[in-house]
């Protein structure tokens, strides 16, 4: 199957550092792909090139597509009219409107918003209606940055670290309707909890250091505790190593 | 008493004049993060709109409808002028901080010299209808009609305002692009139409503003604008960036501040009194009365 986004050679440039070197991967057409890699390798500068969302001080190079669509250059409102959805780190959702303008916000003109589909997954939206959104708890302020996404159809989203600074039973919620919605629409997702990568995801993408170390099976990935550790820096809690992993290290080992 | 009601509500006409500058001033830098010292260009086209209108365009003049026609021209000209300067001068320099201060300040300077060649440097008397001249009693002080025209314009326009900003799509993006930007583009939102419109927004309050200033005062002259526009300033730092009742607040307490102590004092220490409140306010609640936090 054509991988729904294509990433070739990106390179990104911020301040004169070279925060992304080279950095290549596919997003499959279906299921969750995650980004995976230690605090400050380029994870969300990643996200954020795909979405055009780099600040004007920076430097991008290289191939971004969604489908045959080239994504670089293009402004971020066009992009997402276009169907990537994007839900950025810390949720940004606008602490001084209610939930009901933040999703009337997110209405596009010429289609009709997907209130159904948002409620039905949280109905906690619904009924805080009125309520200033800097009010909510961690977990109702990431669910209505995923229900602002939801509201329109998309080809693609990518949503960078949605439990992070959330309580374990709330993370248990917002991995239920990641895997739902990646029922339908594909997901990039940046996720360090690897209970949540290993419940979600089907293909993983390593970035160490600006490059990419490894591409393969996520759960795999997960399974090879040594690889995981020097990768990651954590353990899994995996005890066995699978046999034949999909293992494709890349450049970038030598940052370890 | 008298006094003091006289002192008070002159001090709300100048917070007025204020205000119709700052609230445009507050929403472009809450929005785009534009400090435009080109602001008063709007309110001194506004002025001179007015008055050359008045002496000059078919149908308007110095009194009755005449003079609402006049106002209104001055204030579509000054609109206009704010949203050509922001498509053409501030668009292709948005993130350039540097480079758009120096723009509006070259342009602030380039419009005042622009008034001055065409105009004269001269104050000019500045036809107003012979209402605005009298004085109406209120508590024993003989408060004069163009301020309490100023205030009646300024509570219109907030009110007009606010419900713009409450009730409308492109309000609802304006308070969303102020608390931030990116996020609202991040939603598939052009925020540059937002821009323009905060601009155009802008540069009408302060096209009357130099209106209703100049019935206030008397007097147009080319250096108007960029002397209110101190105050105004002033006025958005301590309502806070980007917030409108922020500014509504600041106003009033600015307007009566330089009113009571120019009187009680003497005359020019209210001027310093605000510059001081100014320096308590960034010293104790940098993000203003009712500003966005500044963050890292």
């Amino acid at each position: 199957m054509e991988p729904v986004l294509t990433v070739e050679d990106l390179s990104v440039r911020i301040s004169g550092l070279h925060i992304l070197q080279g950095v290549s991967f596919t997003v499959a057409p279906t299921g969750v792909t995650v980004l995976l890699g230690r605090n400050g390798v380029g994870k969300t500068t990643t996200l954020r090139a795909i979405v055009g969302l780099t600040p004007p001080a920076g430097e991008v190079r290289g191939t971004i597509r969604m489908g045959a669509q080239s994504l670089l250059a293009r402004p971020t409102h066009r992009l997402v009219r276009g169907g990537l959805g994007y839900v950025p780190e810390d949720r940004c959702v606008f602490a001084g409107l209610t939930v009901a303008e933040n999703l009337r916000l997110a209405e596009r003109r010429g289609t009709s918003p997907a209130y159904d589909r948002v409620f039905a997954l949280f109905p906690e939206l619904d009924r805080r209606g009125r309520q200033r959104a800097g009010s909510l708890s961690g977990g109702q302020q990431q669910m209505l940055a995923i229900g602002r996404v939801l509201l329109n159809d998309n080809r693609l989203l990518l949503v960078d670290e949605p439990t992070k600074g959330l309580a374990p039973k709330v993370v248990t919620e917002v991995a239920e309707v990641l895997e739902r919605v990646a029922e339908s629409v594909p997901v990039l997702l940046v996720e360090q909890n690897l209970a949540v990568v290993r419940r979600l995801a089907r293909d993983a993408v390593v970035l160490a250091a600006g490059r990419v170390a490894w591409t393969g099976d996520a759960r795999e990935l997960l399974l090879e505790t040594a690889l995981t550790k020097s990768l990651l820096g954590v353990g899994t809690g995996e005890a066995h190593r699978p046999a034949g992993a999909n293992r494709a290290p890349v450049a970038g080992k030598d940052a370890h | 008493m008298g006094t003091v009601i006289l002192l008070a509500l002159t001090g709300l006409g100048l917070a007025a004049l204020y205000f119709l500058v700052a609230s445009g001033l507050s929403l472009v830098f809450g929005l785009a993060d534009v400090l435009n010292f080109a602001h008063g260009l709007f309110l001194g086209v506004g002025a001179y709109g007015t008055w050359w209108a008045a002496g000059n365009l078919p149908g308007a003049g110095p009194d009755g409808f005449g003079f609402v026609f006049a106002v209104a021209f001055g204030v579509a000209a000054g609109t206009l002028v704010a949203i050509l300067v922001e498509l053409v001068l501030i668009r292709p320099l948005y993130s350039r901080t540097i480079e758009q201060v120096l723009v509006t300040v070259g342009l602030s300077l380039a419009g005042v010299a622009l008034l001055q060649a065409t105009w004269g440097a001269d104050a000019r008397p500045f036809p107003r209808p012979d209402w605005t001249r009298q004085v109406t009693g209120i508590l024993g002080a003989q408060v004069p009609n163009g301020g309490l025209l100023l205030i009646i314009a300024a509570v219109l326009v907030l009110g007009a305002i606010l419900a713009f900003l409450r009730w409308t799509r492109y309000g609802l993006v304006i308070r969303a692009g102020v608390e931030n930007r990116e996020m609202v583009t991040a939603l598939g939102i052009d925020v540059r139409k937002a821009f323009t419109l905060v601009f155009a927004i802008g540069g009408a309050a302060a096209a009357l503003a130099g209106a209703l200033g100049g019935v206030y005062f008397g007097t147009v002259s080319p250096g108007q604008g960029s002397s209110l526009l101190i105050f105004a300033f002033i006025v958005v730092v301590i309502g806070g960036m980007g917030s409108v009742v922020g500014s509504a607040y600041a106003a009033v307490v600015v307007g009566l501040v330089q009113q009571f102590v120019n009187y009680y004092g003497t005359s020019g220490l209210g001027d310093i009194c605000v510059v001081g409140l100014l320096a308590v306010v960034l010293l104790l609640r940098p993000q203003g009365i009712a500003g966005k936090v500044a963050t890292a």
